[in-house]
Parts: structure tokens; C-alpha cells; sequence
């Protein structure tokens, strides 16, 4: 019986084990998906997209918080990152981009979805929009950085002839660049999806958002190319010039007007109770919010999380052993003007002494509503938990102030005072303390982004506060910018006064006091933290004389507020002190000094080889079409 | 027998292996960028030129930097070079080369070699003197010479007086400066400047006390990023 059984199966594993040879060799791959199974599929096609998205170039981001750092709004709190507070220079290929092989993912995608006919027409026009959407930013990446690139549109192809010369395309023109970015915006706004509810997609309110950014961007290089003559090539790769301003600023005020007359967004004001609370909320609040175009979101439990408030939570409520890495600076902190819109340092000095405070915050008190939405300050409560910042104890001895402090959070040692208690706290559990990793080393920590929720500090579970890469915000001030450009000061301030007053500014500006200064200022404080410093630096022509590579000192600093053209090329902080003086009024009060921390050693200096970077040896070599960079 | 074994496998691996690489380049090109045989002070680490080695595949630059009193060297293979000063480098047009009518000068190192690279400065500083002046400034009298003249020429923007505790002095190490802006020089021939020193001179780390600071004077020409420099000089205070 058994040996029956036995030929049988032998018999059937003979018959049905094997197949036709030409099959076994044509079988379908189990591991990946073929372009007929992806292009008939809709959902397929999205996790396309989905990557393709996901590839969306950047350079300063929540992601990535340390490039934050490499300017004048944040000192790095890192020991490995103390270098970026002490070198001069920036390299010629720092912040370059050359990402053709994310550009040629992209023309496939193009290519294929347009030959995709088992897909329904609306659905295919939708992500055939989005992919020449994000082409388009890709392309206006590269020319931000690296001046006019060569334009390719299709997929290239080596037809193994073995000469690619054929593959090599030289360098359009930087205004190039910025039209096709422009007319790429006009072609697919109308087949986008016009619903404001979609963040993290493309909508036609993105399109104009970036052809409104994309637009500004041309007319300032236009306009203020002048003040940099050396940064421009003969062919045009790199200058625009000045006669194209005007068509340029027109297209950006006209895309932001389109925006701002659609009444889809408005500026977040559901914590009007709370001003600083609310222009913090409309960063992590991401429950139907009116302001926000497009983001990079993420999701908990999902794998696509970010530790952002891992990164820089305060020591006081950290929920790990780390935190606190970005540190703003006093160079920014600043520039938040008082509320009777009129630029003011901090008061730290009256006369010869020191101006004391009953709480630590209330020298921050009457200011615009974004310095505490965007900085956490001494004195304020992070997740509920109150802020220890203050650098130390000033002791009343031999007739003058005297200073004890520690190395390490909250301290505790014995003020050398008679009738002082044995031991006491003579530093903050959040810092500063100079030289001392994850304390507030300005005396200051990032808010932006920070996400509030409970475990978005824990590596177990981390935030999914998403980055912000468009709001409404911007389109307002891409709006005042181009109407002050072009001699129309009442629309720019009309845009301007709406961000202001939900800043709490109660006087509005007037036309006269709009200028140049007061756009570049009023784009700092708005935007700090969200990756326009660099890009707006540049395209004003700024950038090499706000980080000239001289040193500046602590007057230096807090002078000359709200001047575009500031030399701000090393970071300082404001450190608070408690003072111990028994038996006199100030005992127990606070004072603040300006204080440069001791790992700030360098002035920044950004040379005029650095507004368009290098493209690099191996790229050049491979493409004699290329022409070099100016100055580099 | 283990020993013996032990010996010869020792044996086998001193001798294993040949010497398989390349000569370390051996030979010397230096010089000076110079004007008229007298060398162009510059910045001490901002100034650089390109020497180019056509013939090896992927063609990449070899950066030679330039030392602050204008000296430079590199270390290279013997063989053909091309040399080229790029034009945003230097406070200085470069020469047109008599043999490739560019910018571009043919080289051929075979041993080591001395050469000064004429250049064509916007302006030289003739007659620096830099001394200490009471006890505690330091003075600088010079001559601002034009030496381009043709539709080339720029203006001066500014002149600096740099004082620095070490032999780096330019714009980026410096413990103290003074300036004049270009517009307000009456006389080309007779500028004057002068700076106080700071109270502590070791003011970027500690190198004791010190008895004396390093000083020269910096001309910053409109359009031109680099400065152009004079001698660093050593001024004693004591």
C-alpha cells in the first residue's frame, strides 16, 4: 500500500512539479511591482507619488535641526555641533544641490502617467499636476542654490553607443528657471484640487503660493543683483536683469492676491485668549487649520515620526536625558518689537547698575506675541512645567555683586555669605551654563514646532507636529513685499497690519512707515525658524554684508535694531541672575547680562561665492556644457 | 620543527611584500605673487590659484593657497601644468599670458622650481610704517599707489589698520581696527591711521602676557572681495 502511495505521489510531483521551460523563465516577480501592475492601479500609482513627495528637497527643517544653526538665529547646544559657532567661512558647496536622479524619477513619473490610459482621466490629470508640481520645486530648489541649471524635461535615455555626449545639456538661464517655475504653476493651478482642507498634497493654492514665492524671488534678484555686480555670468546662469523686476513683482502680488481674494485661508487665531499660545498652536495644531497650504506631516504609530521636541525639549520637563539643543538667539529674540511698534533692547542697565526685575519673564513683558510663541523664555511654562532658566547667584559682598554659579543643571551650592543657607540652588535645571550640552546656552530655547502633547519628548513614541512649508502668512508678506516694490505702500501695509495685529499690535503701521528694512524685519520675525533666512538673504543681496566676517560686540548687538543690512555674525545670549542681597529691596530679584557663550569664537562670513554654490569637480568634468559659478 | 616552521613563515612575511606604491610627489614649485618683482601682500588664507593637470581622466583643480605675505607652495609630480589665477581671487587682475593669450599659464615641473607670478594689483601700499605711538595706539602712515588706471580701476572703499595679539592679521583676526573710508583720504600719498590697544592683547586664548602685538594695514577696493595688505609687522610695547 505504501509503496503505492509512494509511486503516486512520485507520479504527481513528476507531472505538476515543473513547467514549460519559456514559462519558468517568464514568471512574474513576487518582490516588486512591474509598470503594467502599478499603472493600472491608482493606489499603486500614489505610494509612487507618495516616495516622490517624500524627496521633496530641503534644507534647514524640523528634520534636520542643526542647519538651523549655522546663521544668526540659533546656537547649536550640541558638543559636536560647537563648530558651526566657530568657523568663518561657509564652503562653496555647503548647501549645493545637483539631485538629477530625483529629477528624472520625476519626467518618468511624468511620462508614464501620460501614456497611463486604464486610469480614469480626472484621477490621472490629478497626479500628472502633482508630479509636475513637484518638479517644479525641485527646480526652483536648484535655482535658489545654484543659479540656472540645465532644464531637462524627459527621462534621458544612453542608447550604449558609446558616446554620451548627446546626454549633455548646458545651463539655462537663471530667469529661465524661475519662468518655467511660473508657467508651470499657471498650467496645473486649474487642475489641482482647489479644496484648502488638503495640506499635505498639492492643491491650486500651493501652486500659487509657490509661484508667488517663485516670482518674488526673480524680482529681488532682479532688483538688488545691482548691489552685486561679481555675482552674475555672462551667459545669464547665474543675474537676472533689472528691467525683469517689475513683471516679476506684479506676478507675485497677483498669485497671492488670487490667494488671499479666494477667502479659503486666514490667518490661525483660535487661541485669541493667548496670543503667544496661539502663534505657537498654529505650528502643532493640526485639527482643521486655516492657515497652513502645505506640510510635511507626519503620524504617530506609523513609522513617519519626528524628534523635533526630543531634540530641544527644556532639561526642566525633559521626558529623556537630552533636549535643549537649539538655543535662539538674542540677535533674534530682539528683533520682536514692542507693542507700540518701536525697536527696543532688552532693559538690562540703568545708568551704572543693573535693572531688576520681580519675575524673570517681565523683562520680556509688552512685546509682540511672536517672541514667546516662537522662544520659550525664562519665566514662562513649557508642557505645564515652569522654565529654571538663570545662569547663576550675584551675592552682595566687599561692596560689589559677586557671582557664583555651577556646571551642572541646577546646581546646588553655598552662597559665601554670612547668615546664606548651606546649600542652595545657584544655577537654573535648565542652564546656561557655558559650554554645557542641552542647557539654554543664550538663555533661550526654540518653541516653533515644539510639540506640547505628552511623549512627543519620549524616543518611545516622538511628536507628529507636522513642518510647515507654505502658510498663509507668507503669502501675506510675499504680497506687502511685492506691493512695496511696486510704489503701492497702502496695499503693503494693509497686508502687513493683518499679521501684526495677531502679533497684539494695536496701532497699525502707515503707509510711510513701510520700507525696505521694515519688510526684511517683519519676514525675520514671522518666519523665523522655517528655512527663509538663507534664501531671503540672498535673493535681497544681503547676505555678504549681514555675515561679514567681522566681529561684533555686545553693543553691537542690541543697536541698529531692524536695519536689514545689520552685521549679525555672532550669536549672543541674555543670562539672567538671581540676586542674593538680605535686608535690600533687590534681594531675590533678577537682573540679565549680554553675554556671548564661550563656544561662539568665529564671525560669520559669507563670501560672494556663496550666493550661488559650487557645482561640483566630477559634474563639471562630466558635462563641459557647464559653466562654473561666479566666484567660486 | 614547530620553531623552524614559525621562523620561516616570519621569514616568508618580512619579505612577502614588495613596495607597491607610488612615489610621494618630490617636487617643489613656490614663489611669490608678486608686482613688479615686489610681492603682493593678501589675507592669510583667502587667496588661492589653480593648477591644472590635463591628461588623467575626470579633470579636478589642484587649490594652491597663498601665504599672507604672498608667498606660496605646492608639492607636486613632475609633469605639464596649466596655472590659472581664478578672476574672483585676490585684490589683483590677473596677466594675460604672452604664450596662450589667456589667463591660462603653461607650467612644466620637472624638479623643484622657483617662480613669481606677476599679477596686476588695483593699488600697492608703498612705504608702510606702522609704529607705536604715546603707549598705547599704534600709528601707520602710507602711499596708496594706482597701478590700474584703464577702465579697470576702482575706487578704495576703505582702509584698515589691524592690530592682532599673532602673525595673522587680516579681516577676520583681528583684536582691534580702525578704519577710513575711501571718500574721506584728501591725499593718497599721506594716509593715516591709528588704533588703541586694547587693554588685554591676548585677548582670543591665552598667550601670556605680552609685551607686543602684531599690526598692518588693509585696503578694502570697491568690488573686490579680497583686501589688499602690508607687511605684518611686529610692534613692541615695552
Amino acid at each position: 500500500m505504501k509503496k503505492y502511495l509512494l509511486i503516486i505521489a512520485a507520479a504527481l510531483v513528476m507531472i505538476s512539479g515543473c513547467v514549460k521551460d519559456d514559462e519558468f523563465l517568464s514568471t512574474d516577480p513576487k518582490d516588486l511591482l512591474t509598470d503594467d501592475a502599478v499603472w493600472r492601479n491608482p493606489d499603486l500609482v500614489l505610494s509612487v507619488l507618495a516616495d516622490l513627495y517624500n524627496r521633496y528637497p530641503e534644507q534647514q527643517t524640523i528634520t534636520n535641526w542643526a542647519e538651523f544653526t549655522n546663521f544668526d538665529e540659533a546656537f547649536p547646544s550640541e558638543s559636536g555641533q560647537y563648530w558651526r559657532s566657530k568657523q568663518v567661512d561657509y564652503p562653496y558647496d555647503w548647501w549645493n544641490i545637483w539631485d538629477y536622479g530625483y529629477i528624472r524619477d520625476l519626467n518618468l513619473f511624468v511620462q508614464k502617467c501620460q501614456a497611463a490610459n486604464e486610469l480614469a482621466a480626472d484621477v490621472r490629470a490629478r497626479f500628472l499636476a502633482e508630479a509636475r508640481l513637484l518638479r517644479a520645486a525641485i527646480y526652483f530648489e536648484e535655482v535658489k542654490r545654484m543659479g540656472g541649471v540645465p532644464l531637462v524635461l524627459e527621462p534621458m535615455e544612453y542608447n550604449f553607443s558609446g558616446d554620451p555626449t548627446y546626454l549633455r545639456h548646458a545651463r539655462a538661464k537663471e530667469s529661465d528657471i524661475y519662468d518655467f517655475v511660473i508657467s508651470e504653476m499657471d498650467t496645473i493651478k486649474t487642475v489641482l484640487p482647489d479644496d484648502a482642507g488638503i495640506k499635505s498634497r498639492a492643491t491650486k493654492w500651493l501652486a500659487l503660493a509657490m509661484q508667488s514665492r517663485a516670482a518674488l524671488y526673480a524680482a529681488s534678484i532682479a532688483k538688488y543683483g545691482v548691489n552685486t555686480p561679481s555675482v552674475s555670468l555672462p551667459g545669464g546662469e547665474v543675474g537676472i536683469s533689472a528691467d525683469k523686476a517689475t513683471p516679476y513683482y506684479q506676478k507675485a502680488l497677483a498669485a497671492a492676491q488670487e490667494i488671499i481674494s479666494s477667502n479659503k485661508y486666514s490667518l490661525y487665531k483660535k487661541k485669541a485668549e493667548d496670543l503667544e499660545e496661539n502663534f505657537a498652536a498654529l505650528f502643532y495644531d493640526k485639527a482643521n487649520n486655516p492657515e497652513v497650504i502645505f506640510a510635511q506631516d507626519f503620524k504617530l504609530k506609523s513609522g513617519k515620526t519626528q524628534e523635533w521636541t526630543i531634540l530641544n525639549q527644556p532639561w526642566s520637563s525633559a521626558e529623556e536625558q537630552q533636549g535643549g539643543r537649539m538655543n535662539p538667539s538674542l540677535n533674534l529674540a530682539l528683533l520682536y518689537e514692542k507693542l507700540d511698534n518701536t525697536y527696543s533692547p532688552f532693559a538690562t542697565n540703568n545708568g551704572n547698575d543693573y535693572v531688576y526685575y520681580n519675575d524673570p519673564k517681565d523683562i520680556f513683558a509688552g512685546r509682540d506675541a511672536r517672541l514667546g510663541g516662537t522662544i520659550i523664555l525664562p519665566g514662562t511654562k513649557f508642557k505645564g512645567v515652569p522654565l529654571d532658566i538663570w545662569a547663576g547667584v550675584m551675592y552682595w559682598k566687599d561692596g560689589k555683586y559677586n557671582t557664583i554659579t555651577g556646571d551642572n543643571f541646577g546646581d546646588l551650592d553655598s552662597i559665601p555669605v554670612a547668615g546664606a543657607p548651606k546649600s542652595s540652588q545657584v544655577v537654573g535645571t535648565d542652564g546656561p551654563i557655558d559650554g554645557l550640552q542641552f542647557s539654554a546656552q543664550t538663555g533661550f530655547f526654540v518653541r516653533k514646532f515644539m510639540d506640547p502633547a505628552v511623549g512627543s519628548g519620549q524616543i518611545g513614541t516622538r511628536s507628529d507636529v507636522w513642518w510647515v512649508r507654505y502658510r498663509y502668512a507668507e503669502v501675506l508678506l510675499n504680497a506687502a513685499e511685492a506691493a512695496f516694490e511696486l510704489d503701492q505702500p497702502g496695499l503693503s501695509s494693509t497686508y502687513m497690519n493683518q499679521l501684526r495685529e495677531r502679533a497684539g499690535f494695536t496701532t497699525p503701521l502707515l503707509d510711510a512707515d513701510i520700507s525696505f528694512d521694515r519688510i526684511v524685519h517683519e519676514r525675520r520675525v514671522e518666519l523665523a525658524f522655517e528655512g527663509h533666512e538663507l534664501f531671503d538673504n540672498k535673493r535681497w543681496r544681503l547676505a555678504h554684508k549681514v555675515w561679514n566676517g567681522e566681529n561684533i560686540s555686545a553693543d553691537d548687538v542690541v543697536s541698529n535694531i531692524g536695519k536689514a543690512n545689520k552685521v549679525n555674525t555672532m550669536i549672543y545670549g541674555l543670562w539672567g541672575y538671581k540676586i542674593f542681597n538680605p535686608g535690600n529691596p533687590n534681594h531675590n530679584k533678577w537682573v540679565y547680562k549680554v553675554v556671548r557663550p564661550s563656544n561662539v569664537t568665529a564671525a560669520h562670513r559669507f563670501n560672494l561665492g556663496n550666493y550661488y554654490s559650487r557645482i561640483g569637480s566630477d559634474i563639471l568634468s562630466n558635462n563641459p556644457k557647464l559653466v562654473k559659478n561666479p566666484n567660486n | 620543527m614547530k620553531k623552524i616552521f614559525g621562523y620561516i613563515i616570519l621569514t616568508l612575511a618580512a619579505f612577502s611584500c614588495k613596495k607597491d606604491n607610488y612615489e610621494a610627489p618630490s617636487s617643489t614649485l613656490s614663489g611669490h605673487l608678486t608686482y613688479q618683482g615686489v610681492p603682493v601682500n593678501v589675507s592669510s588664507k583667502d587667496v588661492s590659484f589653480e593648477l591644472w593637470e590635463p591628461g588623467w581622466g575626470k579633470s579636478g583643480a589642484i587649490t594652491v593657497a597663498v601665504n599672507q605675505d604672498g608667498s606660496y607652495s605646492a608639492l607636486l609630480f613632475n609633469g605639464n601644468y596649466k596655472l590659472i589665477i581664478p578672476p574672483s581671487q585676490g585684490p589683483f587682475r590677473s596677466i594675460t599670458d604672452a604664450e596662450t593669450k589667456t589667463d591660462t599659464t603653461l607650467l612644466t615641473i620637472n624638479g623643484n622650481m622657483d617662480m613669481d607670478i606677476e599679477v596686476m594689483p588695483y593699488y600697492m601700499i608703498r612705504d608702510a610704517k606702522l609704529e607705536l605711538s604715546g603707549t598705547t595706539a599704534v600709528s601707520s602712515s602710507c602711499r596708496l599707489e594706482k597701478i590700474i588706471t584703464d577702465v579697470n580701476a576702482r575706487d578704495v572703499e576703505t582702509v584698515f589698520l589691524y592690530l592682532n595679539q599673532t602673525t595673522f592679521v587680516d579681516a577676520t583676526n583681528y583684536i582691534a581696527r580702525s578704519s577710513l573710508a575711501g571718500s574721506d583720504i584728501t591725499d593718497p600719498a599721506n594716509v593715516h591711521l591709528s588704533v588703541n590697544i586694547p587693554d588685554v592683547i591676548s585677548g582670543n586664548g591665552t598667550t601670556g602676557d605680552q609685551d607686543y602685538v602684531y599690526a598692518r594695514i588693509g585696503v578694502k577696493i570697491s568690488g573686490v572681495e579680497d583686501l589688499l595688505f602690508s607687511e605684518v609687522q611686529q610692534i613692541n610695547i615695552k
